[in-house]
């Protein structure tokens, strides 16, 4: 016999089985959900105003650590997006663009009038009226710009939504997408 | 990433728009040689929304919320700047007291701005810790911002002809409480970053801008001052109350990223004290003219110029007797010292570039419009 090779009896010995059967999964998934929404690493990426809240939201008085949030500065170790801020035609491809470099399982929150519907520059043309034109957004949070608090809130009801995923294989299936229920957090 | 083909050594790399230390959404197109920058190019444009178009669709008090949302980071000034020219063009006096109350707020907001830069800037240069200091006294000014316009970043309190409303009762024994609690924070701070050898290493001589460049490139406010030019708009062509005020006007020779850092840090501490003497010499009295609902200046032209925390704000005006302006220009101190980066940031580290990068303070919002 090769060297790595198994004989057929000594793969069979390792068919055990495990105690309450097939039970084993839902518990599994309740800790990968678990896990999700305790560390909700998001993307450093400021657009305009409301960057400015978003970074008051992290700093000392409301502490976004205390939720698990936690700034990285490149999308390859990020879960969430904050699109905070007007999304110009200049930039959205870019947007776009770091998106998809975020591994899944991902998440969005358009904060700030202007990402969710593009705010008061509506009727201004190089303005992207609001970022679900390319992203799908999980909670729109309102406001110009929001309030710290409310970006929490906002985040609170992400970690609700992770929390009543149905699968641990968001990312792969894709109607998730398309049949995703979006939060909206007034202003 | 493309590698230049001019040049066998050196490499064309993007920096942004997405990259923490940009301070927005700023793209600058760098020739590396190694770890030496050869040359720097700010290609902007990633926030543009034809804000300058879209004023001329509005009514001049319908533009005002607008221009919260310019330099994002003191948006009374811009308030303060557009009122102003709005005033010029239409003959409208503002009464004494409601000056007095629009340099008391704008005094305080350009606290505010600057404790944005000391935390991000400091953030930059790796010294973590200050920006969490630095968020903790902007955290209490915006609580005394907020008790008296409702906001906390966009205000929209200055008003054609007055402001919007009186300070609350105790304001005023408010901010001397949180002055007196910032003072020794500041000297904290001091000990810090100021007298910090690292962070000195990392800000003295490097990133200079001549003051024959600066004056030539149109450079005002800190940059200009830590360059040795004694350029204040308060001073040279004092606006509101400005005039009746004792303050002195912070400048340093060096030209170098520190310079710039001491000047914003002193201009705290002047702040402090026209906001003292305004609470003190503050007069009794009304605080809006009467004016018409519908509010239609003479045709003509006006230009108004302040002293954001950036440099000089200036809004150019044409009416033409209509209730909407025919053009409005903004003259953004951050875009004009975006092209300065060509002459600070040439042969320098990677790492001193993003240095005087953030020495610059440009917010975004005001650079495309």
């Amino acid at each position: 016999m090769a060297v790595g090779e198994v004989s057929k009896k000594e793969s069979e010995s390792w068919k055990v089985p495990v105690p309450g059967g097939s039970v084993i999964m839902a518990p599994l998934d309740r800790l990968t959900r678990w896990a999700r929404k305790s560390s909700l690493w998001s993307l450093t990426f400021g657009l305009s105003c409301c960057a400015i809240e978003m970074m008051a939201t992290a700093a000392s008085r409301y502490d976004l650590d205390r939720f698990g949030v936690f700034f990285r500065a490149t999308p390859r170790q990020a879960d969430v997006m904050i699109v905070a801020g007007w999304v110009s035609v200049k930039m959205a491809p870019y947007i776009k663009h770091l998106y998809e470099q975020m591994p899944e399982p991902k998440y969005v929150i358009a904060m700030g009038g202007c990402a969710c519907a593009g705010g008061p520059y509506r009727d201004s043309i190089t303005i992207v009226k609001g970022v679900d034109h390319f992203l799908p957004v999980d909670v729109y949070v309102y406001g110009c710009p929001p309030r710290p608090e409310n970006l929490i809130n906002g985040i609170l009801k992400l970690q609700e939504k992770i929390s009543s995923e149905k699968s641990l294989l968001r990312g792969g299936s894709p109607d998730h997408r398309i049949n995703h229920e979006p939060i909206v957090i007034e202003g | 990433m493309i590698t230049d083909t001019t040049s066998r050594n050196t490499m064309t790399v993007n920096f942004g728009p997405q990259h923490p230390s940009t301070h927005g959404v700023l793209r600058l197109i760098v020739d590396i040689d190694g770890e030496i920058v050869r040359s720097c190019r700010p290609e902007i444009g990633y926030l543009h929304r034809g804000l300058e178009k879209m004023f001329e669709s509005r009514s001049y008090r319908h533009n005002i919320p607008f221009t919260d949302r310019l330099d994002y980071l003191c948006s009374l000034a811009n308030n303060l700047a557009i009122c102003q020219a709005i005033e010029r063009v239409g003959n409208v006096e503002v009464p004494e007291r409601a000056k007095y109350l629009r340099v008391l707020m704008v005094e305080l907001n350009r606290i505010a701005s600057h404790l944005v830069f000391l935390g991000t800037f400091a953030t930059d240069l790796g010294a973590t810790t200050v920006f969490l200091y630095a968020f903790r006294e902007r955290e209490l000014l915006l609580d005394l911002l907020e008790a008296m316009t409702g906001a906390r970043l966009t205000y929209n309190w200055i008003r054609v002809g007055g402001m919007p409303a009186d300070i609350p009762e105790g304001y005023g024994e408010r901010v001397i409480a949180f002055l007196n609690q910032m003072r020794p924070r500041l000297d904290e701070n001091d000990r810090l970053l100021t007298h910090n050898r690292i962070f000195r290493a990392r800000c003295e001589g490097i990133g200079v801008l001549k003051r024959e460049d600066a004056i030539a490139w149109g450079a005002t406010g800190p940059v200009a001052r830590g360059s040795g030019v004694n350029l204040d708009i308060r001073k040279a062509a004092p606006y509101e109350i400005y005039d009746r005020l004792d303050f002195e006007v912070p400048v340093f020779d060096e030209g170098d990223v520190m310079a710039r850092y001491k000047v914003r840090i002193e201009e705290m501490r002047q702040s402090a004290r026209i906001v003292e003497q305004v609470l003190k010499t503050m007069p009794e009295g009304d605080i809006q003219t009467k004016l018409p609902k519908i509010f239609k200046p003479p045709a003509g032209e006006a230009y108004s110029r302040i002293e954001s925390p950036r440099g000089e704000l200036s809004f150019y005006l044409i009416s033409d007797g209509t209730p909407n302006p025919v053009r409005i220009h903004i003259r953004a101190p951050s875009f004009i010292h975006l092209s300065l980066l060509q002459f600070m940031a040439k042969d320098i580290k990677v790492a001193d570039m993003i240095a005087v990068a953030g020495s610059l303070d440009p917010v975004m919002g005001e650079v495309d419009r």
